[in-house]
């Protein structure tokens, strides 16, 4: 199936959000997850499901002033 | 240590901070040394970024680089309106930073200048929702005025473009503001050296924030220290109101001839 990861169009072959977190080689311990546009919970990951075009977020904090 | 000075605490909302110097994350050449920074300049408030995930940096994000002491000031930089500025204030916020954040709406890519509009709209949802609001904006009175009645907890005017050391390139306006202003006023971007970040002390800021000039100092550690005994100077010489300037000389020994009466 495909999402829209990051504004990108991908594949993925994992059906949750956590599992594609870890199938597209992020560390998910720094992550911050949105699934169209609604933030997930990290707790909630596992039990998120990812439908065809949904858009995926995944953010993290970064150094800025 | 006079009692006013052991006493002088700067309130964002309803949180005390000793530390009148703010700090920010970004240029570091090394994230190792903003721990280090942090203990040298005590600095109790430091801002952060938030941004879409690059799949090839492998690095661990910068909270893990934060001694969890220091509070986290996330910014919305990126956020070219205000509704963009309100959702990464949000995330924030869901992401377990607090309830600070520094709102930075910017359009004008050249010089970074912010758009006190956005900036004012954001500060309105965002206060309304319990966030502590510290909205970096152009030196202007109305706005000053229209902020504080939006909820903000303190303004942050420029002292000059963001990462140019040019100092206070505003003074006169900033003056201006910290004369009138009700709520604490952060000179924010620009202040280049620890001598500008004294003069607006002086001037009567509240406090000041310094990212650019620590980060890419050859001694980051060094700077923080040196910005941090900087600013204490300028507030402990408002504290202790300075006497005017003078146009012509006054003696400050005895103006009688040394061996005459």
């Amino acid at each position: 199936m495909h999402i829209i990861l990051n504004g990108e169009q991908t594949a993925i072959s994992s059906q949750s959000l956590h599992a594609m977190i870890t199938e597209k080689g992020f560390d998910p311990n720094t992550l911050i997850a949105e699934v169209n546009f609604q933030l997930i919970k990290k707790n909630d990951w596992e039990q998120t499901t990812l439908n065809e075009g949904d858009t995926v977020e995944l953010l993290s904090f970064v150094g800025g002033g | 240590m006079s009692t006013k000075e052991t006493e002088d605490t700067l309130y964002f909302g309803d949180v005390p901070f000793t530390s009148r110097l703010l700090t920010g994350t970004g240029k570091f050449a090394s994230r190792d040394i903003i721990a280090p920074m942090l203990e040298a300049s005590g600095s109790e408030l430091i801002t952060v970024a938030l941004r879409r995930v690059d799949p090839d940096a492998k690095e661990k994000d910068i909270l893990q680089y934060i001694p969890k002491s220091v509070r986290i000031l996330p910014n919305t930089s990126g956020a070219r309106t205000a509704e963009e500025a309100v959702r990464i204030a949000r995330i924030a916020r869901e992401a377990g930073c607090g309830d600070f954040i520094k709102i930075e709406v910017i359009t004008d890519m050249k010089y970074l200048l912010p758009d006190n509009a956005g900036t004012l709209k954001a500060t309105e949802i965002l206060a309304k929702e319990g966030f502590i609001v510290l909205p970096y904006m152009m030196p202007d009175i109305t706005v000053t005025k229209q902020l504080h009645d939006a909820g903000a907890a303190a303004i942050m005017p420029l002292g000059s473009p963001i990462g140019t050391n040019r100092g206070l390139e505003m003074k006169a306006m900033l003056k201006r503001i910290i004369e009138i202003s009700k709520l604490p006023v952060v000179v924010d971007a620009g202040i280049g050296r620890p001598s500008q970040a004294a003069e607006a002390m002086e001037m009567g800021a509240d406090a000041v924030l310094v990212n650019t000039a620590i980060a890419t100092s050859h001694d980051p550690v060094m700077a923080g220290k040196a910005f941090a005994l900087a600013v204490q100077a300028g507030r402990m010489a408002r504290l202790a109101q300075m006497a005017e300037e003078k146009e012509y000389a006054e003696a400050s020994s005895p103006l009688t001839g040394f061996l005459r009466q």
